[in-house]
């Protein structure tokens, strides 16, 4: 059963603090979202977990399944069952969206016991369809030239494709028309499972229209200050963060920016 | 004051190894003016390279003895070739040709297909009419020990209209560092012929410096087509010095696929001479460095002809603490209306020690053209191992799809299956190790 803790957690970039603490426990079956205004560290959280070598980690732990997250290299966590839709991914050119997917499937794998190209094909077909993804889009090298939407789904189709066990979606609805956040929305939902917790970062409540969180977090100064059930994202969605800010006292909610 | 230059070939030898090799009185006056000639001429000067540091001492013994065509192909070469009934094949071993086949179609249509050596005997006019004539030896030192030391190699002449589907195919292989290593390839592609030309340059591990001096010259006449495909793998102890060199007629094209995948110091030249009207030139270089490898690359496009156009492109990975220069020259001269010249380089480097220098060149001296380059010299983006990574993929094998990304621009569009397997094989034993 799919356990993940995060405790403490704080972190630096270039030596600023932006998370300050956070805790959180996701079990497999439950959606939490995390939301609040830019420039909150909601990216940063994201990032710090899935190891981005940018960020440092200065304090608290994260385990998954009894496991030290924080102890695992970016591809050992990714093996170890964590995924992250990422907000900006990369485009990496001469590389295909499907040789890519396949050596990332494959690195789950024992050397011999690959995918079959075929079976791997057929799959790659059939959720390309689900997220109504142009066929092409498989030889075209990975993200290189995609619009915005394009990306979004290419990550969902990366997520349906490599069956995680903790899936964390960075603003994955950001850019996003109402069709593409409802495709999406779709591909997210045919992954719920007993096994498989989610943690979604957004600034917007609609997203939570279509999937529906369990929790939902706010997070202002590098702290989850508030959390409560999906009608909590509701509240935020007719009232905005105001409220929130006075009531706890909150000036101004952003962390690590320059004056 | 002049300082005496210490050749690594004497005068009075290199007549007298022509004449006991029972060569034309015209190719023993060539040899040994380019031995007076290397006596006077410098050394090439290398962009940002210092070739003078480069141990030159030995360019082996010239062998004595016409070499006749022994029908064994050498199994070292065995796994490269894909020999059948009409396989248009020459392999050398130390200059020795080893096997040689022509198809009998290719024959009756009046192609020529054969060790230079057997060509300066059989058609001692049409060798003699184009031989040194692109790649000139009065232009230095090199080129002009190569006029006078040049051995084995091949000569490729298509008759006019003559279309050749299947790729000619030539290997030249050393495997001591006693003999001369020096091959000439010599192609005349006649008017509206078309041709595909592959080579393989191998050679073994050496105690000492050798080295491999080689030119090949591509005479494509007006509306010809050569397409002309190169793969250098010498060792670690060979020194490759090559010069590679086309003159393209009126409306005549060259497609130049160059796989330097040496593990020794390299330098090159490769040129197209676009003389004619709507003449043709494309360039694909892709190159590995690795250990402590100097290399010096250069591509290079002149454009004489009205609405010429010359495409250059060159990816080099460095690792270890290899070193790259790597130059691209456009040049347009007066008159060239209407010419198009566009070039590109990129190093990618893997490690702090690995250095790169792409250095684009642009010289134009006519107002009615168009010019365009980029280059580029960086590290591994490291936020893209990062997303890889993010999937589960290991850093080695991010770092190597990253790699094999950069390079794919070029592998991907060499138009000859095989050889893009086997210059995809040569990447990866390079990086691999």
């Amino acid at each position: 059963m799919t356990h993940f803790v995060v405790e403490g957690l704080k972190a630096t970039i270039e030596g600023k603090e932006i998370l300050k603490g956070i805790d959180l426990e996701i079990k497999g079956g439950e959606i939490h979202a995390i939301m609040g205004p830019n420039g909150t560290g909601k990216s940063t959280l994201a990032s710090a977990l899935m190891g981005h070598p940018k960020y440092e980690v200065t304090d608290g732990a994260v385990s998954l399944n009894g496991e030290d997250v924080l102890e695992m290299a970016v591809d050992e966590r990714a093996r170890a069952g964590l995924f992250l839709a990422m907000q900006y991914p990369s485009e990496i050119a001469g590389v295909t969206n499907s040789d890519f997917l396949r050596s990332a499937i494959n690195s789950r794998r024992e050397e011999g016991n690959e995918i079959s190209l075929i079976k791997f094909i057929r799959q790659m077909e059939s959720k390309m369809k689900e997220l109504e993804m142009n066929p092409e889009f498989a030889h075209r090298y990975l993200n290189e030239g995609f619009s915005g939407g394009e990306k979004k789904r290419n990550e969902i189709l990366q997520m349906m494709m490599i069956e995680s066990k903790l899936v964390i979606l960075d603003e994955i609805d950001s850019g996003l028309d109402i069709d593409a956040l409802r495709i999406v929305a779709n591909g997210v939902n045919s992954m719920r499972d007993e096994d498989r917790g989610f943690l979604i970062i957004t600034h917007y409540q609609r997203l939570l229209n279509y999937i529906k969180p369990d929790v939902v977090h706010v997070m202002m100064q590098g702290r989850i200050v508030k959390s409560g059930g999906p009608e909590l994202a509701e509240r935020l969605e007719r009232d905005g963060y105001d409220w929130v800010k006075e009531e706890l006292g909150i000036m101004d909610e952003t962390v690590g920016q320059e004056a | 004051m002049t300082t005496q230059i210490v050749l690594p070939v004497e005068l009075d030898a290199v007549r007298q190894t022509s004449v006991n090799n029972g060569e034309p009185a015209w190719l023993t006056e060539s040899r040994v003016n380019g031995v007076k000639l290397a006596q006077e001429l410098e050394l090439p000067k290398l962009e940002k390279m210092k070739i003078e540091r480069w141990d030159l001492s030995n360019f082996g013994q010239q062998r004595e003895g016409y070499a006749a065509s022994a029908q064994q192909l050498p199994e070292s070469v065995a796994s490269l070739v894909d020999l059948k009934e009409h396989s248009n094949l020459i392999v050398q071993v130390n200059s020795r040709t080893q096997f040689a086949q022509l198809s009998p179609e290719l024959a009756a249509k009046g192609v020529i297909f054969t060790d230079l050596e057997t060509a300066v005997r059989d058609h001692s006019d049409l060798v003699q009419k184009y031989l040194h004539q692109a790649v000139k030896s009065d232009e230095n030192r090199l080129t002009a020990l190569h006029s006078a030391l040049w051995n084995g190699g091949v000569f490729l002449y298509v008759p006019r209209n003559v279309e050749i589907d299947i790729p000619l195919q030539s290997i030249f292989v050393q495997e001591d560092d006693k003999t001369t290593f020096a091959p000439h390839v010599l192609i005349v592609a006649e008017a509206n012929s078309r041709v595909t030309y592959v080579d393989n340059y191998f050679s073994g591990q050496f105690d000492k410096s050798v080295v491999h001096s080689g030119v090949a010259e591509v005479f494509v006449q007006a509306g010809a087509k050569v397409q002309f495909a190169t793969v250098h793998n010498l060792g670690t102890n060979t020194i490759d010095l090559s010069y590679r060199r086309s003159i393209i007629d009126n409306d005549g094209s060259i497609e130049w696929i160059i796989g330097e995948m040496n593990f020794g110091d390299a330098m090159s030249e490769t040129l197209s001479i676009l003389k004619g009207n709507g003449s043709l030139s494309d360039m694909k270089v892709i190159a590995v460095g690795s250990g402590s490898q100097k290399l010096n690359y250069t591509t290079k496009a002149v454009h004489f002809g009205k609405s010429s156009e010359s495409q250059m492109i060159t990816r080099a990975v460095m690792r270890e603490q290899a070193t790259a220069i790597i130059n691209g020259i456009t040049k347009i001269e007066k008159g060239a209306t209407k010419a198009n010249g566009e070039q590109t380089e990129k190093v990618l480097m893997l490690s702090p020690k690995a250095r790169g220098d792409a250095n684009p060149i642009l010289l134009i001296d006519e107002d009615d053209v168009k010019a365009g380059h980029a280059a580029s010299v960086g590290q591994v983006n490291q936020e893209q191992i990062y997303y890889l990574m993010s999937r589960g993929i290991s850093r080695e094998q991010a770092e190597r799809l990253v790699i094999y990304g950069f390079l794919a621009p070029v592998v991907t569009e060499i138009p000859m299956e095989q050889l893009q397997q086997q210059l995809q094989g040569l990447v990866e034993r390079k990086l691999g190790q």
